[in-house]
């Protein structure tokens, strides 16, 4: 594919991710925040996105596989977790924390599983569109272009 | 006797002749005594209006009977009957009687009938009296008829040659006159010349002076005078052997325009009179009488008010003929002048295009040229055509600039702009050229000099730079100094410049700049010519100065249009020289102060790096969302330092921390510890940093919790790049932050 049409498939599924509530407003900050002092700024906050949300979400695991949850414990993991998601702009991985926290509120185990699959699903969803989205990037920026913003 | 006829005898025998003489004037008397009343009655017959009528019968009467009596003695003288004598008797009985009773009736009627005649005297003579007085009188009301029409006939036209001749004619007819004359005094006031006769067509120029006796008489009386025929003023005639008729003078008042004010009359003692000399028919006895003296007194007044009339009338046709001539000559110099302005404009735009398009090739051409590659002597020439090319574009703008001054065509364009840019632009400008000259220049602003100014910043730097360029041009060593200050009121009126009346307002401030050099100087008689256009200084006139002499003259227009005042103080000839100029600018509204206050030498903070180097502390324990913290203030300038514990927070943060972000929602980490912990470290207010919790909720629990505890501010997560610049520049001014969602 030629540079036009790579930019042009970029910014359309930029669109569809927004259209589609995977990222919100947050994430266009973050993109602000990107200038020629801080090059790979977002990269770098996303990889450490998914580093962190890999551990948060094994560390719940490890939690909830307990006989005796220790639901403090899980709602600090749940909170990180939220915190981040918010603060990249994973708007559905945030929801899903809020209705996590309030099953972990009401102690309610069978809600936290439940509520710990659904976030490992949009996690996964989330991370692989941002990965993806970061391929087109690298793509474009070798064939010497610039990325649409 | 014969006593038989009863006869009586006459005495005397009848032949005798005295008898025969008796006897026939008997006869006569009878004749004469019958035809009397025969006479009388005829007469009275054909009078109507006699009155004594039965006077008359009687009176015929008695002449009757005598008449009988007589023609009855006529039988007498012969021998006569007895009869005849009784008839006789009876005849003189009745006469007898009539003639008593006639005799005394007549003593009553003759008194009547003389009286009768007395009267018939008496109403003779009343009529007579009446009939001289009615003559009178008419010849009066002829003389009224008379003046009236010859003031009708002065008064219709105000025309002074017709007025007076209608006059003299009217006279001589009214009056008839032989000859009359009018003398008018001459222009020197010393002579009366004859201007006007009536017989001679064209009167010979006689004068006479004016210090005569009988003139003097004359003028003195406000009367006609009766004078000698035979003075200087009446001797106008050839004199002849006629016997010269009465001659009378009156004198007519000339009012002269000078002596006319609107509100007062004029002086007596500038009066000026003509003389009016009146001559009767010769040999004709007539007298002058005194209606007709009193006429001609009526007329010399009129005369008097017409002429003044004409002369105001002239006066102002005058007046009038001479506004419409200056009024056309004006008419055509405006026209001339519009013309002359056209055409110049006309010129001017041309030069404007025609001289520019070729100048703008050469120097564009010639800056080109620069570029390439050139053996010196050629580098040389090329930048002579530049250098000289500038200036003859300098002088087409100067002149164009200046023309547009004239004009009063050009504005300022008000702007607000910064001052002290303007200086140090001023000064790079200026900086190579002087150290060139090995010039030292330095730039002194006053502290209280306002950083930003309304007016004309193109144009203000333009005097400037002019000033200080030639400060820069005329001196050759030593040193410049530029000084701006905010002039104060007392310094304000100066009295060299007593024109210039600064008035200080709240929205405007006097600009005073003060351009010290140490140059050749001006010599004091220079000095008022030194802001004329072209006028240059003979002595540097010859001297390679360059320039056309406008810079000055351009740049007193434009302090001018800013209300100012420029001038040039110098010692002398060697001294060096000061230029001065005031003017005055706007003060702007006070947008940009606050932020100046707290960031002084930073410029407004719309770039990236708006807090240059502001240490914060940033905490926060999940890495992701510390690092997009981070991430914001970074971008935004500042030194950040991260911490992603409580007791990390309290171990790192010092007085250099301007602000501390904490990230507040953490669970397990005490916000409300640490705020309080840190009051506790910093214990002087200006020493602790400012601190801000993070939150993601901003209830009104939270808020007031965060309050009470000593944080000065609240920010609900996650925060924009806008949104955390504001909230900086805001904690920064304000130095407290409490956002309201």
């Amino acid at each position: 594919m030629d540079l036009a049409q790579l930019q042009r498939q970029l910014v359309d599924y930029k669109t569809s991710l927004y259209h589609e509530d995977f990222l919100d407003e947050q994430f266009t900050q973050l993109q602000e925040l990107q200038d020629e002092n801080n090059p790979d700024f977002v990269v770098e906050v996303v990889s450490l996105f998914f580093e962190d949300s890999d551990r948060l979400l094994n560390e719940l695991t490890k939690a909830l596989e307990q006989q005796s949850v220790d639901f403090k414990s899980v709602d600090a993991h749940v909170h990180q977790l939220k915190g981040s998601s918010s603060s990249i702009g994973a708007q559905r991985v945030q929801k899903v924390c809020i209705a996590f926290r309030n099953y972990c509120e009401e102690q309610n185990v069978e809600g936290c599983l439940k509520c710990l699959q659904q976030v490992r699903h949009e996690y996964s969803l989330v991370k692989t569109k941002l990965e993806f989205m970061f391929q087109l990037q690298q793509q474009i920026l070798s064939a010497g272009g610039s990325i649409p913003m | 006797m014969d006593s038989s006829c009863n006869c009586i005898e006459p005495q005397w025998p009848p032949d005798d002749l005295l008898m025969k003489y008796q006897y026939i004037s008997d006869f006569f008397i009878a004749l004469a005594y019958f035809s009397i009343p025969l006479e009388l009655i005829y007469f009275v017959k054909k009078s109507a209006v006699f009155p004594y009528r039965w006077v008359i019968v009687q009176f015929g009467a008695f002449i009757v009977l005598c008449g009988t009596t007589h023609l009855i003695n006529l039988w007498t003288f012969t021998l006569h009957t007895r009869t005849v004598a009784m008839v006789m008797m009876t005849a003189k009985v009745f006469t007898a009687v009539v003639s008593c009773v006639t005799a005394l009736m007549l003593v009553h009627i003759i008194p009547d009938l003389l009286s009768v005649k007395t009267r018939e005297l008496f109403l003779k003579n009343k009529a007579a009296e009446l009939d001289r007085e009615m003559g009178l009188i008419r010849t009066q009301e002829e003389t009224g008829r008379h003046v009236r029409m010859l003031t009708h006939e002065i008064r219709s036209t105000l025309d002074r040659h017709t007025i007076l001749k209608t006059t003299l004619v009217e006279l001589g007819r009214t009056l008839a006159l032989e000859e009359c004359a009018l003398w008018m005094p001459t222009r020197t006031g010393l002579e009366l010349q004859l201007s006007y006769t009536l017989r001679q067509q064209n009167p010979v120029g006689y004068t006479v002076p004016i210090h005569l006796p009988v003139i003097n008489q004359v003028f003195s009386s406000s009367h006609a005078v009766k004078i000698s025929p035979n003075c200087p003023v009446a001797r106008i005639r050839p004199a002849g052997k006629y016997m010269p008729g009465e001659v009378v003078a009156a004198r007519v008042p000339l009012l002269h325009l000078s002596n006319f004010h609107i509100n007062d009359w004029p002086e007596l003692s500038t009066k000026r009179y003509a003389l009016m000399v009146l001559m009767l028919p010769s040999d004709s006895a007539r007298q002058w009488h005194v209606h007709e003296l009193e006429l001609v007194e009526v007329v010399a007044d009129q005369v008097a008010v017409a002429l003044s009339h004409a002369a105001i009338l002239e006066e102002s046709m005058r007046a009038r003929d001479l506004l419409m001539e200056q009024n056309v000559a004006l008419d055509l110099a405006r026209r001339e002048a519009e013309m002359a302005i056209r055409a110049r404009n006309d010129f001017l735009a041309v030069l404007n295009h025609e001289m520019r398009t070729p100048m703008h090739a050469i120097i564009a051409l010639s800056s080109l040229l620069q570029e390439t590659e050139l053996t010196p002597e050629q580098r040389l020439m090329v930048e002579t055509i530049l250098k000289s090319s500038n200036l003859l574009s300098t002088l087409i703008n100067d002149v164009l600039d200046l023309s547009r001054l004239e004009d009063g065509s050009l504005q300022l364009d008000l702007g607000t702009f910064n001052l002290y840019v303007v200086f140090r632009e001023v000064l790079n400008l200026i900086k190579p050229i002087a150290s060139v000259k090995k010039l030292h220049v330095s730039l002194n602003l006053a502290p209280d000099l306002p950083e930003y100014a309304i007016g004309d910043e193109m144009r203000l730097m333009q005097t400037i730079l002019n000033v200080v360029g030639n400060a820069v041009k005329f001196s050759k060593d030593g040193s410049i100094t530029i000084t701006a200050f905010v002039a104060k009121a007392e310094l304000l009126s100066d009295s060299r410049n007593p024109e210039f009346f600064p008035v200080p307002s709240d929205n405007h401030f006097y600009l005073r700049v003060q351009v010290k050099d140490s140059g050749i100087g001006i010599s004091p008689q220079d000095l008022p010519k030194l802001f004329t256009k072209f006028a240059q200084n003979q002595s540097t006139a010859t001297q390679n100065s360059g320039g056309s002499g406008l810079g000055l003259a351009i740049c007193k227009r434009f302090v001018n249009l800013m209300e100012g005042h420029i001038w040039i103080e110098s010692e002398g000839l060697g001294k060096g020289s000061t230029a001065i100029f005031m003017v005055k600018l706007g003060i702007p509204e006070r947008l940009n102060e606050s932020k100046l206050a707290f960031m002084p030498k930073v410029p407004p903070n719309h770039g990236p790096t708006a807090f240059p180097g502001l240490k914060v502390l940033v905490m926060d324990e999940n890495g992701v969302s510390r690092k997009v913290t981070k991430g914001l203030l970074v971008h935004l300038g500042c030194d950040v330092t991260m911490v992603s514990s409580s007791e990390e927070c309290l171990r790192v943060v010092s007085n250099e921390h301007k602000v501390v972000f904490m990230d507040f929602c953490t669970p397990g980490m005490d916000g409300y510890e640490i705020a309080i912990r840190m009051h506790e470290k910093f214990t002087k207010r200006h020493e602790r940093p400012i601190i801000v919790a993070l939150t993601g909720n901003t209830d009104k629990v939270t808020k007031e919790s965060c309050m009470r505890v000593g944080m000065d501010g609240v920010i609900l997560k996650p925060v924009s790049l806008d949104k955390m610049r504001s909230v900086l520049s805001d904690l920064l001014e304000h130095r407290v932050l409490f956002e309201a969602i």
